[in-house]
């Protein structure tokens, strides 16, 4: 299947919590690599590559080291919204590959629910003047709207329903239940049902920012996780079978004049992932999308080849890509997505971390057998200024 | 009157737009070098880095690429709006804005294609005047 074995995944953990009240977000980045390393089988001793998306309270690049007590030889802030995390894995696969380092470590920590922040419908703009934020402040363009944008124009120009979106919705929920987590996170967080969904019942929830329902957005909660990525030589010695990570890809996209707003950065990161990796988007088992909101994840399953432009809507309909659906072996963000189990601000680590799972047999919605998984994060808004960032896993 | 926040001035990129809101003008820009039509306003060309740009009036008449009604937001001038639209308009000379389109009843009035035409809508809030879009007919 892939070419080469150059770096993989080997040690994952997902904070447990997604209220955390009185946690700091740096202790939840260490408290997951500990862990993470655990899982690996390795020491704190073996690291010598730190990457991190300037989250927490320790001050980034500059004072993380210090604060962790690490003298790395490489250290990467890459920060690019919620897919920081399938950037920061290329750049740890190409430094592990040029002998720059042999055990990467990324962390993820944040108190986004204990700190009621308003991510999806606060003010973002700032207050230092600012090309963009300038010709958009005054029309009162939350996150959330910027996203509905998308939607629209999806709809209008091939045809989308809302039914049809809904199904991404019932499906990540299907899968939430199934995860201890998740529903300990949707009742911590108060959801108003923590139960099953169907098709109506996103319909009905209430309008957000149309034509988007509060039943297609993520949830605001605490959390983090770490991702420990090594070299084959490692690998070899390590406690559970390595995610080889066979194909990355990064892109950004912005608006344009005459653009198309249906199309993402994953048109871009994609193929590049792909391309490296040898492998097709139809011989996919697993595929993490960031789930920020339903339309993030139709316009990438297109951009990223699962189906053609402006089909996603009959590809997720009715909830076809649950795991335990025949009519498709392809199963999603079976995890419980940003939907309905984890998003503190960047989901990104995430979607390595069930990837992950997926290749080791270890999800709580366990597709039998799987061998190959896509995670692909969209960080910054899918309607602005966004990137993409593609990552392929494959087992042995 | 309304009470949009106001941009952040002096900012080089897009004051002379703003400016031009003053004048009653929507003002865009078009490359010397290479021509195109450059928006949101800036210093240089994005199609080829160039920094010989010209400013030019709009007829401030386009279409609806896209548009959101937005019911829920937490910052106090976008509550007393009550629902209002946020839209992308593809103006006739070629470029996308985004601005708001105002209509009695934006879930029934507004739609993706629809004629806009703007008109500058005085602000409490400060001196600029934002520009807005109605449709036309």
């Amino acid at each position: 299947m892939a070419r080469d074995r150059r770096a993989a995944i080997v040690g994952i953990h997902e904070y447990p919590l997604r209220l955390a009240p009185g946690v700091s977000a740096m202790q939840i980045k260490v408290d997951s690599i500990r862990a993470a390393l655990e899982d690996a089988g390795l020491s704190w001793s073996d690291v010598d590559a730190l990457y991190d998306a300037q989250d927490g309270e320790a001050g980034g690049g500059l004072q993380l080291a210090a604060y962790l007590g690490l003298k790395p030889s490489v250290i990467d802030t890459t920060y690019v919204g919620g897919s920081s995390y399938e950037f920061q894995a290329a750049h740890a696969l190409r430094s592990i590959a040029c002998g720059k380092c042999k055990v990467a470590v990324l962390s993820y920590g944040s108190v986004s629910a204990s700190n009621r922040v308003a991510i999806g419908t606060g003010d973002r703009s700032g207050r230092v003047p600012n090309w963009r934020a300038n010709m958009e402040r005054p029309y009162g363009m939350t996150l959330i709207a910027n996203y509905a944008l998308v939607k629209q124009r999806h709809m209008h120009q091939y045809g989308t329903t809302n039914e049809q979106l809904a199904g991404i919705s019932v499906s990540t929920r299907h899968h939430a239940m199934r995860n201890p987590q998740a529903v300990k996170a949707m009742t911590d967080l108060e959801f108003v049902g923590v139960n099953e969904l169907t098709v109506e019942e996103v319909l009905d929830s209430r309008l957000v920012a149309h034509p988007l329902r509060l039943l297609e957005c993520c949830m605001i909660s605490d959390g983090g996780g770490a991702v420990i990525i090594v070299a084959p030589e490692v690998a070899a010695d390590c406690r559970k079978p390595p995610a080889w990570i066979i194909g990355t890809g990064e892109a950004t996209k912005y608006p344009e004049n005459g653009g198309d707003i249906t199309v993402s950065a994953g048109a871009q990161s994609g193929p590049i992932a792909f391309g490296e990796a040898g492998v097709r988007p139809d011989e996919v088992d697993i595929v993490m999308i960031y789930d920020s909101f339903s339309i993030t994840v139709a316009v990438c399953l297109e951009d990223l080849g699962f189906c053609a432009k402006g089909e996603a809507g009959e590809l997720v309909a009715g909830g076809r890509l649950a795991f335990d659906n025949s009519e498709t072996r392809l199963a999603m963000n079976t995890d419980g997505g940003g939907l309905s189990s984890n998003h503190p601000g960047m989901r990104g680590i995430f979607l390595l971390i069930e990837a992950t799972r997926q290749l080791r047999g270890e999800s709580t919605s366990q597709l039998p057998d799987a061998r190959l998984a896509v995670a692909h994060g969209n960080g910054g808004q899918l309607g602005g200024v966004h990137t993409g960032g593609t990552v392929i896993l494959a087992r042995d | 009157m309304a009470n949009r926040p106001q941009p952040l001035l002096p900012e080089p990129n897009t004051g002379p737009f703003w400016e031009g809101c003053k004048a009653g003008e929507l003002r865009y820009q078009t490359c010397d070098a290479c021509g195109a039509v450059v928006f949101t306003p800036r210093l240089h060309c994005p199609s080829c880095l160039s920094g010989d740009l010209s400013w030019q009036v709009s007829e401030g008449e386009g279409t609806v690429y896209t548009y959101s009604v937005v019911v829920q937001n937490r910052v106090p001038a976008f509550i007393e709006l009550g629902a209002y639209s946020v839209a992308y308009i593809d103006l006739d000379e070629g470029f996308r804005m985004l601005s708001t389109v105002l209509a009695d009843d934006p879930m029934r009035d507004i739609h993706v294609g629809a004629r806009v035409r703007v008109e500058f809508e005085g602000q409490e809030s400060g001196e600029y005047p934002v520009p807005v879009f109605r449709p036309i007919g």
